[in-house]
């Protein structure tokens, strides 16, 4: 239904003082559809893009990997008694010994189908492996991920709100402080302090690892609890001041705006218009960092996964490198890359209804 | 607009409700010191007999396991597990290493040498309740020699079998192609074939799908999880005799100081270092008088070995190892220029013995020493002589070749061994000091230079087994590669007809003492050759709780290691320290409510940034309608 089809009368009727008719019902109706299939090309163009990307994320791990000088046949029997006949096996079994072109095509022509082959060191499909790791990770660095960017934006927001004061001067200090410690230092310094006891502090936490075993039930859920304290204090501790300045310098950036101004001009209450004007507004750097912060949640923590002893894909992928085990190193970054892509990806798409300025 | 208001009651009810829910996770976190049955702060596993009366020992080790197959397991600490889940037709004696019985009690070689016959013991029961038979031990080596995948792991071992068989279930024959003296040391875990034959592709089975696992060790594995512990049990019917322990746990700790932190708090009984404990952390545990440190002759030597000039095994020549260190007396002058004792002192800090043969002094059988005449102490004098007579003259500060080329060096270290850019320090300053320029180039993986042989030097170290024939073979022509560059089984390089000749002669010899004389000869000529100095023997530094374990076995027993022995006697011999009801470590000190109190508060500092975000409901008013 077009605007010439709508019946005078209803034009006459809706006409306002200076003669202009405002649209139709059916004008609105058209802007809407119109908008709608703008913004459905734009997320198409965006899937489009993650899927070009993540056939070029295939392509890249495989090259990548091979470009580290090393055998990963002689690494892995490094040390141990064995032939030049069980080497050339190996490398038989592996498909070292074809030719770089075929264990390309073979390689792609596999992940195609979702399978990223068998890591050489464990014997086992990749994505058993993945599968076997994600878990933890995902409950170590999710939950520290909710954790740091909620005090991220809380505190974030109320620095930049009292910008100058002292609680500001001293969050922002102390945020720094903490992102620039390393984490590897802070969690040991946490092992130290709470799970052996110093001085009058009892040792009130595991020194590492996911469990202690043999728990089932709610006494499973409590002892893994009981172990994830510290890691996701030490993440917290040192990912929280990234979210915190970046929501602190884009409210800073909002505090002069006129439209703040007339809020206050209307006699708001000031935390009114902190949280109803400016935050949302501010919000929305925040939200970029927070889905890219997202994609790395699956990347696990190497660091903090190896001084806690978290069976997570931060220590696996450490010790896939290390051989290298080209399968899992290859299926592994793969899957961190498809994690920050698919983050990315959501962001575009979310970012539209949130700014209706982008996508247009 | 319009906004319903809620009544002002409501905000901070509904606000109370979800900081009760943020204390509740934050006590859900802060739980696990208030589990069940079990003190704040109590290890979660401990020696101590705990209230089921079972005494469980939990040893930190620093590796994962790769697999729980014994035909795949290439990781030392998958071998221990085997050791202990399997029995070996032979084993090493703790004190001195001298083969004993294991699930054989004879074995015995025909006049020919190329037969040998084992009697397989009548008293060792699979877990199951199946009687172990010659069968299991045929079933594995054939399975070995006629499968590629059952051969990843240990395929070296049956090479040179021709046949093997069961005439009976105490009779094992394995017939070899050539004389072999390695017979009694055959470090293979013997599986149970009712078990076994029913795996399909051995090369992707990791034996971890039903536990507990069938086996006839000491213990019987029966619960692991990938990358955090394995958990065996002991096995009361094991014929040498049921271990001391319960259950035996090995639980990874990825980073050493964590590791150390919980011995400390006793969390853990035992310590193994990877491969030792540093010297902070050994000096740091001494202190504490419910840990031992035990720091024994360790199983590895430390050394520089030279490229001798890299070939191929039809004698085609590759990489570009500099032309001086063909020299003899070049490679015997940068020795003589090497003070060990140095090293051993600011290097290892003491925790290391100086090098001198190949084999490790704690084989007292293949121990070898130079003699005085022939010993490269440090004497830089001499060196510089040396250097003159092989025509590097020093010019300026600078040795120059007769090609008028100064004598510049390079040395492949590994950037993983800190031990390794300290002692390339120190070479630098001693070689510099007699004109030779040395580049330290330190790499994450120095296998690829290596294989390809460009490289003059090089840090290398091996373990050694009782049995000295693998380190022995590695430095035989046979060894080398087949094409340039492609990895083999050389170590580096050498081969040479004198010391061939001689590896051969002891392979073949199967009496023990002739077969230790060859062993010492070979060991003089690689002495004397230049091409592998030995420099330290670092020592095993482990540590664990005196209040958990009372005695353990080391290997060597005077004064030896205890993880990673070549058998199962630590952990078999294990004796629990008498329970007392409570725990030896300080940081466990029991129920106590402040504990209890600054664990929650902990955990509540974690949830409470998240609950007091969403608590923050927002405090509607008239004032906002716009």
């Amino acid at each position: 239904m077009t605007a010439d089809s709508t019946p005078a009368l209803v034009q006459n009727a809706d006409a306002d003082t200076d003669g202009r008719a405002p649209a139709g019902p059916s004008v609105a109706r058209d802007a809407q559809a119109r908008n709608i299939k703008v913004y459905l090309q734009y997320v198409a163009a965006k899937i489009a893009g993650a899927v070009i990307s993540l056939f070029a994320v295939l392509v890249t791990s495989f090259f990548l990997f091979r470009l580290i000088p090393s055998d990963p046949v002689k690494q892995m029997t490094g040390g141990r008694r064995v032939s030049a006949e069980q080497l050339q096996s190996l490398r038989h079994q592996f498909g070292l010994d074809q030719p770089l072109w075929k264990q390309f095509t073979s390689y792609v022509g596999d992940a195609l189908t979702g399978d990223f082959g068998t890591s050489f060191q464990f014997h086992t499909p990749v994505i058993d492996k993945i599968t076997e790791a994600l878990p933890a990770t995902l409950l170590l660095t999710g939950t520290a991920y909710v954790l740091y960017t909620a005090l991220g934006i809380w505190l974030g927001t109320r620095t930049a709100w009292r910008n100058g004061s002292r609680s500001d001067r001293f969050n922002t200090a102390f945020a720094l402080t903490l992102y620039s410690v390393p984490s590897f230092w802070l969690g040991l310094l946490l092992i130290i302090v709470f799970s052996v006891g110093i001085g009058p502090i009892p040792g009130m936490f595991p020194t590492g690892g996911l469990e202690s075993g043999g728990e089932t039930g709610v006494a499973y859920v409590l002892d893994v609890a009981h172990h994830l304290v510290l890691p996701v204090i030490t993440l917290v501790a040192v990912g929280y001041a990234q979210t915190l300045l970046v929501m602190r310098s884009s409210l800073l950036d909002e505090m002069g705006s006129d439209y703040l101004t007339t809020a206050r001009a209307k006699g708001l209450r000031d935390d009114v218009v902190r949280r109803k004007h400016a935050v949302p507004n501010a919000m929305l750097p925040t939200f970029t960092l927070m889905f890219v912060n997202l994609g790395h949640v699956v990347a696990g923590q190497i660091l903090v996964e190896t001084v806690f002893s978290w069976p997570g894909l931060g220590g696996l992928f450490y010790q896939a490198l290390s051989v290298p085990d080209l399968p899992l190193v290859q299926g592994l970054f793969f899957v961190f890359a498809t994690a920050v892509i698919l983050a990315n990806t959501l962001a575009d798409v979310l970012y539209p209804l949130l700014d209706p300025r982008v996508g247009r | 607009m319009v906004t319903r208001v809620p009544p002002p009651s409501a905000q901070p009810r509904s606000r109370m409700r979800i900081l009760l829910a943020s204390g509740a996770a934050a006590l859900a976190l802060a739980a696990g010191s208030i589990v069940p049955g079990m003190p704040l702060g109590a290890a979660p596993q401990q020696a101590q007999a705990a209230d089921n009366g079972k005494t469980t020992l939990t040893v930190a080790v620093a590796q994962s396991v790769d697999s729980l197959s014994p035909f795949l397991a290439q990781r030392l600490m998958s071998t221990s597990v085997h050791r202990l889940m399997y029995d070996f037709l032979t084993n090493y004696d703790p004190k001195d290493n001298h083969t004993v019985p294991g699930l054989a009690t004879k074995w015995e070689p025909s006049a020919d040498k190329l037969t040998w016959t084992y009697t397989i013991r009548s008293n060792s029961k699979w877990s199951d309740g199946q009687q172990t038979t010659a069968e299991d031990a045929a079933w594995t080596f054939n399975k070995m020699m006629t499968d590629e995948g059952a051969a990843t792991a240990n395929g070296s071992f049956v090479a040179n079998f021709k046949k093997v068989t069961a005439p009976s279930p105490e009779k094992l024959v394995i017939e070899l192609k050539q004389p072999q003296a390695t017979m009694a040391a055959l470090d293979v875990p013997i599986v149970p074939k009712h078990v076994w034959e029913k795996v399909g592709d051995f090369s992707k089975f990791n034996n971890d799908t039903k536990f507990p696992i069938v086996g006839n060790g000491p213990y019987i594995l029966t619960d692991y999880k990938v990358d955090q512990y394995v958990k065996l049990k002991a096995n009361k019917s094991f014929w040498r005799g049921a271990p001391k322990f319960d259950e035996l746990v090995f639980k990874t700790y990825k980073d050493q100081d964590a590791a150390v932190a919980a011995l400390r708090k006793g969390e853990v009984s035992f310590v193994a270092g990877a491969p030792a404990l540093t010297p902070a952390q050994a000096a740091s545990l001494k202190g504490d008088k419910n840990i031992k440190v035990n720091e024994g002759p360790g199983r590895r030597f430390f050394a520089l070995a030279t490229n001798p000039g890299a070939q191929t095994k039809d004698g085609k020549k590759f990489g570009d190892g500099n032309k001086a260190l063909l020299d003899q007396q070049v490679r015997q002058a940068l020795f003589l220029s090497i003070d060990r004792k140095t090293i051993i002192d600011k290097v290892f800090q003491g925790h290391a013995v100086e090098g001198q043969g190949y084999i490790p002094p704690r084989f007292s059988d293949y121990f070898w020493q130079p003699s005085d005449s022939q010993k490269l102490s440090y004497d830089p004098d001499r060196a510089a002589k040396l250097l003159d007579q092989a025509g590097y003259k020093l010019k300026g500060d600078q040795r120059v070749g007769k090609d008028g080329k100064p004598l510049d060096l390079r040395i492949l270290c590994h950037a993983t061994d800190p031990n390794d850019k300290a002692i390339g320090k120190y070479l630098k300053e001693w070689w510099g000091k007699l004109g030779i320029g040395l580049k330290v180039d330190c790499r994450d993986d120095v296998s690829v230079p290596w294989y390809a042989g460009e490289y003059d030097l090089a840090f290398d170290g091996w373990s050694v087994n009782p049995d000295p024939d693998f380190v022995l073979g590695i430095h035989t022509c046979s060894a080398l590669p087949a094409k340039a560059k492609e990895s083999a089984a050389t170590d580096n390089f050498i081969c040479d007809k004198t010391y061939d000749e001689l590896y051969k002669k002891q392979l073949a010899e199967y009496d023990p003492a002739k077969r230790a004389d060859i062993v010492k000869q070979m060991e003089s000529w690689m002495y004397d050759s230049g091409y592998m100095n030995i420099i330290a023997y670092p020592n095993a530094v482990e540590a664990y709780r005196t209040d958990q374990i009372k005695s353990i076995t080391t290997m060597p027993e005077a004064a030896g290691n205890i993880y990673g022995q070549d058998g199962y006697w630590s952990w078999w011999s294990a004796v629990p320290a008498a329970a007392d009801g409570k725990n030896g470590s300080a940081a466990d000190s029991g129920g106590s409510s402040t504990g209890v109190v600054i664990g929650i508060l902990v955990a509540v500092v974690v949830v409470a940034g998240g609950g007091f975000l969403l608590a923050r409901r927002r405090r509607s008013t008239a004032e906002e309608r716009e």
